[in-house]
């Protein structure tokens, strides 16, 4: 991709009186990508989503916008979700949708036509007239997507969009996202539900204690922490099995299960899969065998533990 | 419409559409009439009427106690003991109380008694003692051979003519009564909205905070933008407020001018003696009387003369200064302490160095008043935070323009200083949550870059 990244940071580091918020973070988000962010809680997340909404600014580093210096003027191309979101209790739905649609620039005859395109696309055109409090915490979390991506940003950053949702909305929302994607906005994606980060993104970059401890393309991430491990389901005996593993395997764990057999095997001293499947075939009757794929959800609890290991031993 | 411009008026309509805005709108001036309504209304209604039962032994009395609207006198057959005058009271209606006037009343006063089965009113108790005292006095008087007319004449009324002499020589008169009553008024008002709209602002951040809305908006919009947006509006509020209630107070309050004044000239009718024994009894002649009210008149004259002395287009347009200045320079204050809250009720330790000096400036407002041009005065009126309503008592004693300009030159430098220094804690503070919040931190935001 040679294309001009939507959005890239550079060793942008901030802190807060007395503690690092985040340190020399660098990313880069490609234009079209779901981007996602994940981390634990108190890593820095929303600090860094907040430095690209300059609602705080970075002590050091510097950010781009489509190859240009991130400034006040962008944030009309940039929609944001935060997590701590909420709408003015006392005011009447679509009134507020206009006037935040309004803050982010567009005029009011457009912020209408597009509210009325929307408020139908959900459904829920009867609500223009209700006052927020009327609303359940679903219902005003539908409003608050609508307003958040109604100014048609280039740029979407969203964080925990599902918290707060049922499993319907969840998936409404979900396919909005994946929606706006085909039209060519970028997401930025801030959670740390590994299962919708699997569902969802392309590019993922992992921040824990204040840096990017993993970034890169969710393909070429798992790639990286495939651990050659395998699950076979075979006939005859888990002896048998674990005799035959000679120098190819180790035995990581197995099970029985009702007379069909299960064991998962890692691969040792560089043998392949052919070297280990000649082997075992010839005293059991191998009937599935399978790589075993780390999850997101793996994968980030195996790069966190890794990071603080590392950190202890230097 | 620039995005301060939407602010503000997202600001101004949900206030002024709101239910409650209108109710106090259309309270206030009610309230303030009804401070001049009810207490004449309450002393038209309050009284039933009093009969009395004349019991006078001196007979001095005899059919020369007059009766007012309330209060009626009646006078039995001469020599009727008092006792059967109790029982006649007790047993009848007609009479609540009976008074009883000793033979020698002209020597010694005490001991005239009123004896009721019914408690009788205050103002029934004071005019029985003030009618005796005249009556009595003027006896005494007669006797020594001074008659009424003598008395009168020797009355003397004095008001000082207050003149003062500025630089150039000119002569200005002024009114003392009618600046004091100009000034504290004024420096009330001030005090009240920066009171009532600047814990508005503060309302409106707490609760944008705990909407947890206000993410949403500085993502839209700079803090700063937002604060002020937020500063103007509720400002435009009480102004568009203030307005409705000066054009409905002054209508009620000319409403109930005439109630009081038809009133009083009523109770002029019944109750003034003095007038009713001169009348009856003196023997000076009319031209004197004449006179009298010519003195009056010029009196009555002399004070409308007076507030032609008030320069009222410099009252009237410091006052809008100061009115705005002094919320302005508040409500971004409490604009900050909103933000560094989670909730209304933490913010009592952050109050009390805001509410103290206005609380002191209206402390002080009434020892200024007293003695507007000390120099604690002045020093007063110079600085912001207590210059908005120290000022605006001083003003209609007169006071130097470069006085005025270099206090509201200070103010609105107070009023960029502070604005500053709470839009800095409030860019922090609207973003914290669940955290009590100390003067430390505060001052860790405010010092922090």
């Amino acid at each position: 991709m040679s294309q001009t990244p939507i959005f890239r940071a550079e060793n942008v580091s901030k802190a807060y009186a007395g503690h690092v918020a985040i340190e020399n973070i660098s990313i880069e988000v490609p234009k079209g990508s779901i981007f996602g962010l994940l981390g634990p809680n108190g890593a820095g997340k929303t600090t860094f989503i907040r430095i690209i909404n300059q609602i705080t600014g970075p002590d050091t580093g510097s950010l781009w916008f489509n190859g240009e210096r991130l400034e006040q003027k962008h944030l009309h191309q940039i929609g944001y979700l935060p997590e701590e979101r909420g709408l003015y209790k006392k005011m009447k739905v679509g009134e507020q949708a206009l006037y935040l649609c309004q803050l982010k620039g567009l005029t009011k005859k457009d912020a209408l036509q597009r509210l009325k395109y929307w408020f139908e696309k959900f459904g829920i055109e009867a609500w223009w007239h209700k006052k927020v409090e009327e609303l359940s915490k679903g219902m005003a979390q539908k409003v608050q997507f609508i307003v958040t991506v109604l100014h048609e940003p280039e740029l979407l950053i969203l964080d925990e969009p599902f918290s707060g949702f049922d499993p319907i909305n969840t998936n409404l929302i979900k396919s909005e996202i994946l929606e706006l994607k085909k039209k060519g906005t970028t997401i930025i994606f801030s959670t740390h539900n590994m299962g919708s980060v699997e569902e969802l993104c392309d590019h993922i970059a992992l921040i824990n204690n204040s840096r990017v401890i993993l970034d890169g393309e969710v393909g070429e991430i798992r790639n990286r922490f495939r651990t050659q491990t395998y699950d076979i389901e075979f006939k005859g005996s888990m002896m048998d099995l674990g005799n035959s593993l000679g120098t190819y395997g180790e035995l990581l764990n197995h099970d029985s299960d009702e007379g069909a057999l299960s064991a998962r095997v890692k691969l040792v001293n560089g043998a392949t899969t052919n070297q280990l499947l000649g082997n075992i075939m010839r005293s059991i009757e191998v009937t599935g065998f399978h790589e075993v794929i780390p999850s997101m959800n793996d994968i980030f609890i195996e790069a966190v533990e890794r990071y603080n290991r590392e950190k202890q031993m230097a | 419409m620039s995005k301060i411009g939407l602010i503000i008026q997202r600001e101004y309509l949900t206030r002024v559409r709101k239910k409650s805005f209108i109710i106090m709108t259309i309270l206030g001036p009610v309230l303030m009439a009804a401070l001049f309504i009810v207490p004449v209304w309450l002393a038209m209604n309050e009284e039933d009427d009093a009969n009395i039962l004349v019991i006078d032994d001196s007979m001095l009395f005899h059919e020369r106690m007059e009766d007012t609207e309330k209060i009626h006198f009646h006078f039995p057959e001469y020599g009727l003991p008092l006792d059967s005058a109790k029982s006649r009271m007790m047993g009848s209606e007609d009479i609540d109380a009976v008074l009883f006037i000793h033979k020698k009343i002209i020597s010694t006063p005490a001991g005239v008694q009123l004896i009721y089965d019914k408690q009788p009113g205050i103002n029934v108790i004071r005019y029985i003692e003030n009618t005796l005292e005249n009556d009595i006095e003027t006896f005494k008087l007669a006797k020594s051979g001074i008659n009424q007319a003598t008395i009168e004449a020797a009355k003397t009324n004095i008001t000082l003519v207050t003149t003062k002499l500025d630089e150039v020589g000119e002569e200005s008169k002024a009114n003392t009564e009618l600046s004091m009553v100009v000034g504290l008024f004024s420096g009330i008002l001030i005090y009240m909205f920066i009171f009532l709209y600047g814990v508005q602002v503060m309302r409106g951040v707490i609760e944008e905070k705990t909407n947890r809305i206000i993410e949403v908006i500085i993502s839209s919009v700079r803090p700063f933008e937002l604060m002020m947006g937020k500063i103007i509006g509720i400002a435009l509020v009480g102004l568009t407020q203030f307005l409705l209630w000066v054009v409905l107070s002054s209508t009620l309050i000319s409403g109930s001018q005439t109630l009081v004044q038809q009133h009083f000239a009523k109770q002029e009718k019944g109750t003034s003696i003095e007038e009713a024994m001169s009348r009856s009894q003196s023997l000076a002649p009319e031209s004197e009387e004449i006179a009298e009210a010519k003195l009056n008149e010029a009196a009555v004259n002399e004070l409308f003369s007076n507030i032609d002395l008030i320069d009222f287009p410099v009252i009237l347009g410091s006052f809008l200064f100061y009115f705005l200045g002094g919320y302005l320079i508040y409500s971004a204050l409490f604009a900050a302490v909103g933000s560094a809250v989670d909730n209304e009720a933490d913010t009592q330790q952050f109050m009390l160095p805001i509410t103290i000096p206005i609380i002191f400036s209206f402390v002080m407002a009434q020892v200024v008043i007293n003695n507007p041009e000390s120099t604690m005065s002045f020093w007063l009126s110079m600085i912001p935070f207590t210059s908005p309503i120290i000022m605006m008592v001083r003003i209609p004693f007169g006071v130097p323009y470069w006085e005025i300009a270099l206090s509201m030159a200070l103010l609105v430098a107070g009023f960029i200083a502070t604005t500053w220094l709470a839009g800095r804690i409030y860019r922090t503070g609207i973003l914290m949550y669940g955290k009590k919040i100390t003067y430390k931190e505060l001052w860790k935001w405010l010092v922090y870059h």
